[in-house]
């Protein structure tokens, strides 16, 4: 049995951890005092769902968090507590140890039972005082303002559900469906939504009709409804909406004046306890979802016991998730007016996707290379081909060429993703870290959807990350500084990514004090990095803070200003064959630009041979490419030959002396010296020949062999043969070494 | 694995020839067989390992046999064989080609047929090499690829590992 859900497990915690990140990202959306109930109902989910995959799998301490977490999350939308900052927060720290949890038991590492227990009591004692004085607060907080009847229900007692003082005209509308309604392909989901569209409404269900589970007929329908709708719009606007279902119900619409109490908060008693369950499944999962959430505790305990197993698969919050994720009941689902983001949610549930393990995909994008030089060969033959098919021959293989070209695009952009994964970290951190450094600050985000390779995407979150703190915790001021500065109190961070041609940019941007030049280069004096008289360029200026251990922050916060960083996101970005650009006006704010290759799967290499041999040098590391003049080269004894080049020396490496190859040049004005740097150094790297440049695809050589210094990896030639890269940074560092040992 | 098919009892040889001595290598490590075509070289790799080649995709170091085993360089013709075999070692799968002078049977191997190797004086020697066995007038040398080529190519060994740990110690 073990053995049998063992498999499962991955897909568990790939799940969970999805929809923990979900979870955060609900919860920060969440307004306090006015949640949105969808919202609501999505991080019930999350915590519902979690607890039982859990239970399922034997996590025990999990399932019994999330069971507290999921006890406070029903009180919530239920509308029986009313959000606050301190059960967001709280709820916010839930996912944390959530995460961390479920990490542990993934390394099944054993958890840290501390923190889970007394968090786990805090959410207890939320409830417990929650249930005692909470429901009388929660009432008017509950948004009475969308087509969700779930709060209305719930606070019937409280107080009707219509809001107060408004001056709208009503509409009370009796919809007694014939049970022949749902036969004839009516849906009473999407005549709720287009009155929605309409104004405010106010459903409300009657299930006193439904018969007994046995005698319950799929295909009927059982239930009748009480809608309320608080609108404007002509009498004809509303028979519109029930255009289509006129003959099936008996209608019944009446236009009540404003102000009158309304009628709808009588219904729905929980006394017909059972109905939502027995209501047959499809009318009642796309029907009634909110009903049967609002009613779940009591049917959960008047029917489960003894009903089938259908009975309790109806049960409330199982119904409910389905009915979330049909995409027919997720649409017409809520949607206020003034509802800010319903569209992001649906969105984002209507990309269906499946998983791929990355394997099989670097084994397509494979085949496909393989495919591409078969092509290559293929079109090299079919030139030397004559006669009248060979005609036909070559026509046919530049249609192969062309689709060979779409398919390899293809297969590159299926290892591509969005760089939201990415950025939908940043809200958290943001909100903890303003808090904590009692700064106001709005984190605005653009381009999410910009795509890239997925190895890019991983290794490229710390250095953003820690550009982010930098811009909150050096870059923002206090709100009184910038009060005072005449800017908003309110900071901006933004974060916005586009592709530029080949390559994709990130630029983080925020409007606070910008860089201090004359304290960073004041800084720098002091410390001796530059000459008490030297003039330097902005550009120069900026390099500074590149430099490891550079810090001008006056005191170290335990958010930054350890002086480690700057340097460590500049090598970052530079292993992913990036680079980092500054821009800063003092007091305006500063612009980080980060500008990286699309894949690391492929380099712009600039092919060069020296004698027999190919090698790929990548562009990225090419300064320039110069032949020498034999005066222009100075020999230093015993250390080599050097050149001057725009005022510095260089020193020469001969390739074919590094790598152990017979030339076919060894006069340095026969060959080609390749100006190439690697970190941070310059070299001349001499050559015999340049060839072509061209966009080639890595191999690695560790697969099956391993690391070769000075070699980044392989390619495959068009002709099918293998060229070495070079790799910079390893060459120059072997070159040093021979040159020491020499 | 190797454990395996011994236990199993019965298996599947291919032979090939070196200068005048036939080897055997277990037939389910045989990814591809290959006629000779001009490798990359690899800077700083040691003799034996000619170069890489590009096997469907993935780069492939090839080692010749013949320098391995000390033998006679021989020249590389059109009719010279590369057998592309698959190693376990600790870090995984690994495929490597070896250059013969060329393939000559498939066999069937009985283990009651095999020979020990006789003691040659020392473990390195020997430990490449699982078995002896005749098949019609020749001798046949059983060659244990993992053992050959561990420590041949960087990363495949245990002593890299024994090195390392011998140094921090």
């Amino acid at each position: 049995m073990d053995l049998d859900l063992a498999q499962f497990h991955s897909s568990f915690f790939e799940e969970s951890f999805e929809a923990l990140d979900g979870m955060e990202a609900a919860l920060l959306g969440l307004d306090v005092g006015a949640p949105d109930p969808e919202r609501v109902n999505g991080i019930f989910r999350v915590a519902h769902s979690i607890k039982g995959g859990a239970g399922m799998f034997g996590f025990k301490d999990v399932a019994s968090f999330t069971h507290t977490l999921e006890t406070l999350l029903d009180e919530l939308r239920s509308g029986r507590m009313a959000v606050t900052r301190d059960i967001s927060d709280k709820l916010l720290l839930s996912v944390d140890v959530m995460r961390a949890m479920l990490t542990s038991v993934q390394r099944k590492e054993p958890v840290d039972m501390q923190k889970v227990a007394d968090l786990q009591f805090d959410l207890e004692m939320i409830v417990a005082q929650g249930a005692g004085g909470a429901p009388a607060a929660a009432a008017p907080a509950a948004p009475a303002a969308t087509a969700s009847p779930a709060p209305a229900a719930a606070t019937a007692p409280a107080g009707g559900p219509a809001a107060e003082g408004s001056n709208a005209a009503r509409w009370a509308i009796e919809f007694r469906a014939l049970p022949e309604l749902l036969l004839r392909g009516n849906d009473p989901i999407a005549i709720f939504s287009s009155l929605a569209e309409l104004g405010k409404l106010t459903v409300v269900a009657n299930m006193q009709a439904v018969p007994r589970l046995r005698s319950i007929d799929a295909e009927r329908c059982y239930l009748t409804w009480t809608l309320e709708l608080e609108s404007d719009c002509a009498r004809d606007q509303v028979d519109a909406a029930f255009e289509w279902a006129a003959v099936d119900c008996e209608l019944t619409i009446k236009r009540v004046e404003a102000g009158a109490s309304s009628a709808p908060a009588a219904v729905a008693p929980a006394a017909v306890v059972e109905a939502p369950v027995v209501a047959a499944p499809p009318v009642q999962a796309a029907v009634a979802p909110k009903v049967v959430e609002a009613a779940a505790k009591p049917v959960e305990a008047a029917v489960a016991p003894p009903a089938s197993a259908a009975a309790s698969a109806a049960t409330a919050p199982d119904a409910t998730a389905p009915a979330a994720a049909a995409p027919a009941a997720a649409a017409p689902a809520p949607k206020p007016a003034d509802a800010k983001e319903p569209a992001k949610a649906a969105a984002g549930g209507e990309h269906s996707s499946i998983r791929v393990s990355i394997e099989k995909i670097d084994e397509l994008i494979n085949t496909v290379g393989e495919l591409v030089i078969t092509q290559a060969m293929l079109s090299e033959l079919g030139r030397k081909l004559d006669g009248s098919v060979a005609e036909q021959f070559r026509s046919g293989l530049n249609q192969l060429e062309r689709n060979m070209r779409e398919l390899q695009e293809s297969v590159m952009r299926v290892r591509m993703l969005p760089i939201s994964f990415t950025f939908s970290r940043f809200p958290r951190m943001v909100r903890d870290l303003a808090q904590r450094l009692g700064k106001q600050i709005e984190l605005k985000m653009t381009g999410e959807q910009t795509e890239l390779d997925k190895t890019v995407l991983e290794k490229i979150g710390d250095p953003l990350v820690h550009l982010v703190r930098n811009s909150i915790d050096h870059g923002i001021e206090a709100p009184d500084v910038r009060v005072k500065a005449g800017k908003s109190p309110t900071g901006i961070v933004h974060l916005d990514a586009c592709h530029r041609g080949g390559h994709i940019a990130v630029e983080i941007r925020d409007d606070g004090n910008g860089l201090d030049k004359s304290r960073i280069l004041a800084k720098a004096r002091s410390r001796g990095l530059v000459g008490q008289n030297d003039v330097l360029t902005d550009e120069q200026v900026h390099e500074l803070i590149f430099m490891p251990g550079f810090s001008t922050a006056e005191k170290t916060t335990d958010v930054s200003g350890r002086g480690v960083g700057m340097d460590v996101v500049r090598r970052n970005v530079k292993e992913l064959g990036g680079k980092i650009e500054i821009a800063s006006e003092l007091g305006k704010g500063s612009r980080f630009i980060i500008t990286l290759p699309l894949t690391l799967a492929i380099v712009d290499g600039q092919s060069v041979s020296v004698g027999s041999e190919t090698y790929i040098v990548p562009l990225t590391s090419i300064v320039e490419s110069l032949q020498l003049q034999p005066q222009s080269v100075n020999r230093l004894s015993g250390r080599g030959e050097v050149f001057s080049f725009r005022g510095d020396y260089l020193p020469i490496v001969r390739l074919h002396e590094l790598f152990g190859i017979e030339p076919r040049a060894t006069a340095l004005h026969e060959g080609l010296i390749v100006v190439a740097e690697g970190d941070g150094r310059r070299i001349g790297l001499f050559v015999d020949e340049l060839l072509g440049q061209q966009q080639v695809v890595i191999k690695s050589m560790e697969a099956n062999y391993g690391p070769v210094d000075g070699v980044a990896g392989a390619t495959i030639l068009g002709d099918g043969s293998v060229a070495l890269i070079l790799d910079l940074s390893g060459l120059i560092r072997v070159a040093a070494g021979t040159a020491r040992a020499a | 694995m190797t454990n395996d098919s011994i236990k199993s009892g019965l298996q599947q040889v291919l032979t090939f020839v070196l200068g005048s001595e036939t080897y055997g290598v277990d037939i389910l490590r045989v990814q591809e067989i290959r006629g000779w075509s001009s490798v990359t070289k690899i800077p700083h790799a040691p003799a034996h390992v000619l170069g890489v080649l590009n096997l469907r995709g993935s780069i492939v170091p090839i080692v010749d046999m013949r320098m391995q085993f000390n033998l006679e360089r021989a020249e590389y013709t059109a009719v010279t064989v590369i057998i592309v075999l698959s190693v376990q070692s600790r870090k995984g799968k690994r495929d490597f080609g070896v250059v013969v002078d060329g393939v000559s049977d498939v066999v069937n191997v009985d283990d009651s047929q095999v020979k020990a190797a006789p003691d040659l004086g020392s473990r390195e020697a020997t430990e490449h090499i699982r078995g002896l066995m005749p098949v019609a007038d020749r001798m046949v040398v059983l060659l244990d690829i993992d053992k050959l080529i561990a420590g041949q190519l960087p990363n495949t060994s245990d002593s890299e590992d024994q090195a390392s740990a011998a140094a921090a110690a």
